[in-house]
């Protein structure tokens, strides 16, 4: 009951933004379509928008707007920065001044260029090397940016909920009420569908809160990924990067003897397939969870490119039958992007189960080969 | 797979990391755990009560399975009861019947022979009367006739013709 209570309002606020980022990008579009000559520097424009979305930022921006003068305003608010270059730097995002201004903190500065933070001199300056990439010190960046702001909140939401719904049994005789009962049965699904026909009901038990865990913070950041927020979590390769390293470490280290028999000593087959068959399977434990972080990222990433390239076709057209028509395309797309962000959760826990299951299996080698 | 590295935030992949074990810890020991406990002890009571409830259904049968074949049983009795008391009734209206009928004749055959002798003694009784009326009559008409002459010849000639006409 309380989670529902306190849902109703963070429901009613990215309603709110909904509507408000929207109206706004359209007053501020139609303004400026007033002048021609700033077509091909409107699609280039839309082009840094989108990319700079997909991009992990140092503050939280809601939307953002050009003014009248033609300078860039920004809605949102800063997150804090955190360093570490010889010793802990912690200092406002708002410095930055939206990625646009040298940041000075006790006597360095700093500079973000594509959303990396660099070590700069006074005036800013970035030296690029033959391939234009920057030469400058890239200090540890520890800060909360929008993705890590994002994920405590989800971390958040889903101790709220899961702790409402697993407290909820013992108020309520066993059986889920509140906000919980939609997801009981997805919990359900995922024991009975996910882990326990790929793991095997023996040892499916010690991987559930991994699966459970993923499952929800996948999908949910992928959520959040379509709200109007902008944020794109899931679609970062250091995000599906570290889901897909704990996957590996778990599905190593939770591995029985029959898992590394079936790489290095292929039973069933000739001992000089076995030979060859050993570098190709070693290669294998390493290509899979590899598969699992590409799929997310690339899913998510070209979701979002694709649903921001198709509104930025409606300023693009500018007429009402193109508009309209790529407004249509956008919101089908959007809903296909709801399934998505479900069907990605899914196949990643769907897949972790499946490797979990190899390294767990126990083969009875005289029945099977 | 170059813009994919330089899209590598280290920072980010480290707190991710952290915070997502933290997550799953947290989560296990205050959702995961709870949630599954109470839905396989759900699941487990909702199990046994399914087995509890087929227990009883069985039961329940069984016990009317029982219930019919004594009340079979107690129809099978009464039948053959009802059929012995009919087969006893009849037997004694029988037995009463020739009893009866035993008796009647005995009734009659005494009767008959109590009226023979009845019929003897009246009979015997009535010859005599008879034989005494017939003498008191003889004796009376003897009398009358004897105290007249005439009457006495008349009556011998009377019946010296009668014996003569034998």
């Amino acid at each position: 009951m309380q989670t529902k209570l306190s849902l109703k309002p963070i429901t009613l606020v990215l309603l709110l933004i909904t509507f408000v980022s929207f109206g706004q990008h359209h007053d501020t579009k139609s303004a400026d379509n007033t002048h021609d000559d700033a077509t091909i520097d409107k699609a280039e424009e839309r082009k840094q928008y989108i990319n700079h979305h997909l991009k992990d930022t140092h503050d939280f921006t809601l939307f953002s707007y050009t003014k009248a003068n033609g300078e860039k305003g920004h809605i949102g608010f800063p997150l804090p920065v955190i360093l570490w270059d010889n010793g802990l730097k912690i200092f406002s995002s708002s410095k930055f001044h939206h990625e646009e201004a040298v940041a000075e903190h006790n006597g360095n500065f700093y500079k973000i260029e594509h959303s990396m933070v660099y070590k700069t001199d006074a005036a800013g300056t970035i030296t690029y090397d033959d391939h234009h990439h920057p030469t400058n010190v890239k200090p540890l960046d520890l800060s909360i940016t929008k993705s890590v702001f994002m994920i405590i909140v989800t971390g958040i939401l889903m101790l709220l909920l899961f702790r409402g719904l697993g407290k909820s049994y013992g108020k309520n005789n066993g059986i889920a009420s509140g906000l919980g009962r939609f997801f009981e049965p997805i919990i359900l699904y995922i024991r009975d569908d996910v882990a326990i026909p790929n793991i095997g009901e023996k040892h499916y038990k010690k991987y559930m809160s991994f699966l459970l865990t993923v499952f929800f913070f996948v999908w949910f950041l992928n959520i959040f990924g379509l709200t109007p927020l902008g944020v794109n979590v899931t679609g970062n390769i250091a995000i599906t990067f570290s889901l897909a390293l704990l996957t590996f470490l778990i599905t190593t280290f939770t591995a029985k003897k029959d898992y590394w028999q079936h790489i290095f000593w292929m039973p069933g087959v000739p001992y000089l397939m076995r030979i060859v068959l050993a570098p190709i399977e070693l290669l294998g434990i390493f290509i899979k969870p590899f598969s699992l972080l590409i799929r997310l990222y690339a899913n998510m990433q070209a979701g979002h490119i694709v649903l921001m390239s198709l509104i930025a076709l409606m300023y693009l057209f500018n007429s009402i039958i193109g508009s309209s028509l790529s407004f249509l395309l956008s919101f089908a797309i959007s809903l296909i992007e709801v399934l998505v962000a479900l069907l990605q959760a899914y196949i990643f826990t769907m897949l972790a189960a499946l490797y979990f299951g190899m390294a767990s299996e126990e083969h009875h080698h005289e029945e099977a080969h | 797979m170059e813009k994919l590295l330089g899209e590598f935030s280290l920072g980010l992949f480290i707190i991710q990391t952290v915070l997502f074990v933290l997550l799953v810890f947290l989560l296990n020991k205050f959702a995961w755990k709870p949630i599954l406990n109470a839905v396989n002890s759900r699941e487990e009571g909702i199990k046994n009560a399914l087995e509890a409830a087929d227990k009883a259904k069985m039961e329940m049968e069984n016990l009317q399975a029982d219930n019919k074949k004594l009340l079979k049983e107690a129809r099978a009795e009464r039948d053959a009861m009802l059929k012995e008391a009919r087969d006893m009734k009849n037997k004694m209206i029988e037995e009463a019947k020739e009893e009866a009928k035993q008796e009647a004749g005995k009734l009659i055959a005494q009767a008959q022979a109590s009226i023979q002798t009845e019929r003897q003694t009246a009979i015997a009784e009535l010859k005599g009367q008879v034989a005494n009326l017939s003498i008191e009559i003889a004796e009376k008409v003897v009398r009358d006739e004897l105290s007249n002459k005439d009457k006495q010849v008349k009556l011998v000639e009377t019946m010296l013709g009668e014996a003569t006409l034998n």
